[in-house]
């Protein structure tokens, strides 16, 4: 309950006191901290007992509302409070005086409640709606400011999901009117006894492309590269490390959970759909030069990855596959505060404008360089070793052209972060540099110190993969057996 | 009943989709509400249809007859409502602000974010 109370607390309180822009970052910095606690407490409570329900109202499941904590959801909900935490305090020193007026702080708090509502509920209707919060929230957020570009990146963004909303509520629909429940335990027990003759895989594949639109999968994936740039790096990167993952992470839910009935034709569509994601999100990167939006296509092509290893449907491919997440959403927020670092430092986003940052800037070299190899997957760094494990399982599943596009993606995404590295941090300095305004000791701490923490982050991942992957390893155990989940939502015995 | 309500309803889709795939922005939210429309009328019809059978227990008895009407999906369609409403407001608010920035209705022309030669 708390990782949800938290945040909406502090939103509340930011809005009854609308227009006081110290009072926001107070509270949003609160609220995080808050957060973090919770979400780590509720990480060990789960770890140790085991997979925790809650009925809201006390009205007995599967007819109230039940939110459920197993390990994937605390392990999500851990990682979007150290996101948030770390974007607040980036945002604190980039954010503009306009949009921290017009509620920039409650909104990323209300973003981030949806979230781990999104994580933690245990009913189908009670999701869509989490996904409608976390939804209102991200329009607003996109929105704020009001450039063109930025409008017109928030009507391609708004229009793909409120189709994902038509979508969605049309498979829950159909799944009420074959199952007359919406609790996900109970599905879970209604649709695995379902016989051939129930339109089973229609309703899920309903699912897959209301999900796979919001995880940004091919060829749903569009709505992202023209979106996710617009905005100023405070916002984006909270964008990318967690929206994606929040349609991700209900894809593996439901196609865990509920629709296991036809795993040839719906996991086969997966994997299909993983491998050109994979192609078309790093092919995308190659042709622009503006640094956000080539991490922005590579959000798309490691999305895939994820995927990927859902699609295979081991347990070790799914253990793969929330490492994957929990890597990606550190090394990929890291990429895109940095992105605003260099920004600021080299005075544009754009490649060709940019140069010489090693030498004036060295930290940043190795701020961008660590979360950079990390993504294209050099050993000895987390990527490597999420990689290699889905690798592994695809080669063992002898799967050998996806395994050889994994490999050639991995290649690619490295070409790229290479060509970065190239005209942003060698050579003589770019012609955007003589407008750059020196830094405040204040701005430089919240604006390094925040990049620096997840950077840590990503390295004490990538040293303590073993641990890590022990966790990721049970977690992906909770979601294969979902009789744990049934028998924690409903009671023992049913 | 159901058959009337289910040819409304896919005529709601068909003529959803058809909007959303015309290029005028305010058209594509159009499209949008009618395919929102069409979703909630089909939670509706999916509980099958019950006339004048209240899901209330008679004074006295101790459960309630069937036939009676599924409440469930009627709830659900008020949540869906209320938020779409929210989110067509949003969207009117949005497409006008968009249109005053682009000056032009015609979605082909809303490209300032996906070329890769235009620097902002």
């Amino acid at each position: 309950m708390l990782p949800i109370l938290i945040p909406f607390l502090m939103a509340i309180l930011s809005i009854i006191n609308w227009g006081n822009r110290v009072l926001h970052r107070f509270l949003a910095l609160a609220g995080s901290v808050g957060l973090l606690f919770a979400a780590l407490a509720l990480l060990t409570t789960v770890n140790e007992q085991g997979i925790l329900s809650s009925n809201i109202g006390d009205w007995p499941a599967p007819f109230g509302i039940v939110l459920v904590a197993d390990l994937p959801a605390a392990i999500m909900i851990l990682m979007a409070a150290i996101v948030g935490l770390a974007v607040l305090v980036y945002a604190t020193a980039s954010m503009d005086k306009g949009r921290e007026r017009f509620g920039y702080y409650p909104l990323i708090l209300l973003l981030l409640m949806g979230m781990c509502g999104a994580f933690l509920t245990g009913d189908l209707f009670n999701l869509y709606v989490w996904f409608e919060i976390m939804l209102i929230a991200s329009f607003a957020l996109l929105a704020l400011g009001g450039s063109r570009a930025q409008l017109e990146g928030s009507v391609k963004y708004f229009a793909l999901n409120l189709l994902v909303s038509a979508f969605m509520l049309t498979g829950i629909g159909l799944l009420y009117g074959m199952t007359g429940s919406l609790n996900l335990a109970a599905l879970a027990q209604t649709l695995r006894a379902a016989g051939p003759e129930q339109p089973v895989t229609t309703v899920a594949i309903f699912f897959m492309i209301a999900f796979g639109i919001k995880a940004a999968m091919f060829p749903l994936y569009f709505w992202l590269p023209a979106s996710y740039h617009t905005p100023p790096v405070a916002v984006s990167a909270i964008f990318a490390g967690l929206l994606t993952k929040v349609g991700v992470f209900a894809l593996i839910r439901v196609f865990t959970l509920l629709f296991v009935q036809d795993t040839a034709w719906t996991h086969g569509l997966l994997l299909a759909g993983a491998a050109l994601t994979m192609l078309s999100g790093v092919l995308g990167a190659m042709a622009f030069d503006d640094i956000r939006r080539i991490f922005a296509f590579h959000i798309i092509s490691q999305i895939a990855y994820m995927v990927l290893g859902l699609a295979l449907f081991v347990p070790m491919a799914l253990a793969g596959t929330i490492f994957y997440m929990v890597h990606h959403i550190l090394v990929i927020v890291s990429l895109f505060l940095v992105s605003g670092l260099i920004a600021r430092a080299g005075g544009s986003y754009f490649k060709a404008q940019l140069g010489g940052l090693y030498g004036t800037r060295p930290l940043l070299a190795l701020l961008f360089l660590v979360p950079a190899l990390s993504l294209s997957g050099v050993p000895p760094l987390s990527g490597f070793w999420a990689k290699l494990t889905l690798l592994r399982v695809t080669l063992a599943q002898e799967l050998w052209l996806v395994a050889a596009i994994a490999l050639l993606v991995g290649l690619l995404t490295l070409f790229s972060m290479v060509r970065i590295w190239l005209s942003a941090f060698w050579g003589p300095p770019g012609p955007a540099a003589a407008s750059v305004t020196p830094m405040r000791a204040g701005e430089r701490r919240a604006l390094y110190g925040s990049t620096l923490a997840l950077v840590t982050l990503t390295l004490a991942l990538s040293l303590f993969a073993g641990p890590a992957f022990e966790l990721a390893e049970r977690a992906s155990e909770q979601l294969l057996d979902p009789a744990g989940y049934i028998a924690a939502v409903l009671g023992e015995g049913s | 009943m159901e058959v009337a309500l289910a040819i409304v309803i896919g005529a709601l889709y068909a003529a959803g989709l058809y909007m959303m795939l015309r290029r005028s922005m305010v058209k594509l939210i159009a499209g949008l509400v009618l395919l929102g429309y069409a979703s909630n009328l089909l939670i509706f019809v999916v509980s099958r249809l019950t006339r004048a059978r209240p899901p209330l227990v008679p004074e006295g008895a101790q459960g309630i007859a069937e036939p009676f009407a599924d409440p469930v999906p009627q709830a659900l369609i008020l949540t869906a409502i209320v938020i779409g409403f929210g989110l067509q407001a949003f969207a009117l608010v949005l497409v006008r602000r968009a249109y005053q920035a682009v000056n032009n209705d015609d979605l082909d022309q809303v490209t300032a974010s996906d070329r890769p030669d235009l620097q902002q």
